[in-house]
């Protein structure tokens, strides 16, 4: 166990997972970084480093450098993964997603149903998301509810350091295709993270604490937002659960309801735009299933259904806050 | 590239197994009994084993939604294929893909495809798992002359070249893009577009088996020796609609019939092979008599195979559940 930051939980996964099967190869844009170029090689590894020094270890035939051409490496990783490798394909910004889109949604996932269960796609497509870095409407988005509509994709969004790496390990040897998305502004946040290789199952969401009074469904970076939310709350008086589902696809639905049934209260938190987001989808799901044990409307706390903006005024009034998952705590509990 | 008389049988009979087995779905189709769309092959048969004739069971190809052709020629089980375009439960993807989506990766066949310009990218991860596994292998991508102003082509044209893959790209120019003229909607030619990507490329007669032979095993063989990706751009003519319940009024009046008349692959290699003394014609006549009688049966046990189970609908989704 040693403090380790996302970036580097991240990092560690790839490289013990290397170690471990060779099948197991990296690709992406600067990925390496200085590919055909005269100066230092492994210059960058990746665009934030998450992926520096694996070229050193494990050398250009086993971490690919790619030109900008998304369709063609997101396709080429799944036609590798159908083909006997396990790629670790990386989609630098998930908003890059609109133009490879097709050998995701109609390729990677529907080759084993198409193909009557034949088929096995080993494909893991790590990918940057969330607002915070100031970096406009294009670079910012929270996709992953796009991914989590599309039967046959796994949607893994870790939260912390720990639940990166332990993710991370169990995406690269799923048998599923998996979406892995994380947050940007989470790289350098730190914590104790074990340095062997662990897994955490997909499916399994984690109770970051458990309270009386409310359930706060929190996804990626908004399950810390949630906690300091709580930690506030808990001067007031008010104890929250804080259910972190850690996977989109699959989702555990029981913990989630199970949790509002000891609450019989929920707010849902989601960094994505609110129509058709988790937080409609979850929102939904409690009002189905758990509609009796309510004591209170549902009340989702999501952005404003516009893209996301530039200026840090304004980027700051779009994204949730804790005050802003505090103020909806207590208006369930008013 | 000299052929023994074996290699002749069998490109012959493949050949002969496609041209039956289109217009045998044609046939049924148009009575009803297939569900869905279907596009068909006939008339495209020298491509497809001209290729497939030079590959085994390391190497892959991809395929477009007119994949019946290519299915065959790589070895996928007919009868199981004839009951998957029938919808059956025991059809070769369990009555799940149907005529777009049929696959068999265990022969290396990585599936027609639904998505015009959907399998390059893909070809290229075969190709890259070939190289990186240290195979042998090859990955050949068909594409239409409609994928061939796809992105997604000319990127994987791209990445080919610049990772060195064992890659062949098979454009399969029938003149037409569903109804638009390939005369008019690709700019420049197949041959010069992949001379800018640094690509060997031939142009062959799609009704000459021999040309299209020869030539696609030149680029295989420089391909398994590490000598990077070639196109082969074939001219071919397609003898029924773009889908089944085309109406083709956008084709000039008797074209088809002429090119079935005049430039039938079939018929080409039958001349070739008996003009040369290679085969008698009693021997290709044989090979008719007996494809007939597999896709003949082929489509009485699809039409007396059962329909998947409803269960079957929710399996398949994940590995894992």
């Amino acid at each position: 166990m040693s403090k380790k930051s996302y970036r580097q939980a991240i990092n560690e996964a790839l490289a013990q997972e290397m170690r471990r099967d060779p099948t197991v190869i990296v690709m992406g844009e600067d990925n390496v970084g200085g590919m055909g170029a005269p100066g230092e090689d492994d210059a960058w590894g990746g665009v934030l480093g998450v992926t520096k020094g694996l070229m050193p270890e494990f050398g250009r035939d086993r971490v690919l450098d790619t030109p900008i051409t998304e369709s063609a490496f997101i396709g080429a990783a799944v036609g590798a993964a159908a083909t006997g490798l396990r790629p670790v394909a990386e989609l630098m910004f998930v908003d890059f997603l609109g133009v490879c889109f097709d050998q995701i949604f109609n390729q990677a996932a529907k080759f084993r149903y198409m193909f009557g269960g034949k088929a096995v796609t080993p494909v893991v497509i790590r990918t940057m998301y969330g607002a915070g870095f100031r970096a406009a409407s294009q670079h910012s988005q929270c996709l992953y509810p796009i991914f989590t509509h599309i039967p046959g994709l796994k949607v893994v969004v870790p939260s912390s350091a720990y639940e990166a790496k332990g993710l991370l390990i169990q995406s690269i040897r799923d048998n599923d295709p998996v979406i892995f998305l994380e947050h940007k502004v989470l790289y350098d946040e730190i914590e104790e993270v074990p340095d062997e290789p662990y897994t955490i199952p997909f499916g399994e969401a984690n109770l970051t604490r458990e309270g009386d009074h409310v359930t706060i469904v929190a996804l990626g970076r908004m399950v810390g937002f949630a906690n300091k939310a709580a930690d506030m709350l808990e001067k007031e008086g008010i104890t929250c659960t804080v259910v972190d589902p850690r996977t989109t696809s699959p989702l555990d639905e029981d913990t989630i309801i199970e949790a509002v049934e000891d609450t019989g209260r929920l707010v849902v938190v989601d960094e994505a735009s609110p129509r058709c987001g988790m937080a409609a989808d979850i929102s939904a799901l409690v009002a189905q299933s758990a509609f009796k044990a309510l004591k209170a409307p549902i009340l989702m706390v999501t952005p404003p259904h516009t893209p996301v903006p530039f200026a840090p005024e304004l980027e700051d009034a779009y994204i949730p806050t804790p005050d802003k998952i505090a103020d909806a705590v207590r208006r369930v509990m008013a | 590239m000299q052929l023994n008389r074996e290699e002749l049988l069998q490109s012959y009979r493949t050949m002969c197994t496609i041209r039956e087995f289109e217009e045998r779905v044609h046939t049924e189709f148009s009575e009803g009994g297939i569900p869905g769309f279907v596009h068909l092959y006939a008339g495209e048969e020298a491509s497809a084993v001209g290729v497939c004739s030079h590959l085994d069971d390391r190497d892959n190809i991809a395929s477009t939604h007119r994949g019946h052709g290519h299915c065959i020629a790589k070895g996928c089980d007919v009868v199981g294929m004839m009951k998957e375009i029938f919808g059956r439960g025991d059809g070769l993807c369990g009555g799940k893909g149907g005529s777009m989506h049929i696959a068999d990766l265990s022969r290396g066949m990585m599936g027609a495809n639904g998505i015009v310009g959907g399998g390059p990218p893909l070809i290229c991860g075969a190709a890259l798992t070939a190289k990186t596994l240290k195979t042998g292998g090859v990955a050949v991508a068909f594409v239409g002359d409609g994928a061939s102003n796809q992105g997604t082509t000319l990127e994987s044209f791209n990445l080919a070249k610049v990772w060195n893959l064992p890659v062949i790209f098979v454009v399969e120019d029938n003149g037409y893009a569903e109804a638009t003229a390939s005369a008019w909607s690709v700019a420049g030619t197949q041959a010069k577009r992949a001379a800018a990507f640094g690509m060997t490329a031939h142009e062959l007669d799609g009704n000459d088996f021999f040309a299209i032979h020869q030539a696609a095993g030149e680029v295989i063989e420089r391909a398994r020796d590490g000598g990077g990706p070639s196109l082969l751009h074939v001219k071919l003519t397609r003898y029924f609609g773009h889908f089944e319940g085309d109406a083709m009024s956008y084709r000039a009046p008797g074209e088809v019939e002429t090119a079935r008349r005049e430039r039938d692959p079939l018929k080409f290699f039958r001349q070739r092979v008996t003009a040369a003394g290679l085969l008698e014609p009693a021997q290709l006549d044989g090979i008719e008599s007996e494809v007939r009688s597999l896709i003949d049966q082929s489509v009485s046990l699809s039409k007396s195979a059962p329909a998947p189970s409803p269960e079957r609908l929710l399996t398949d989704v994940y590995v894992s559940y």
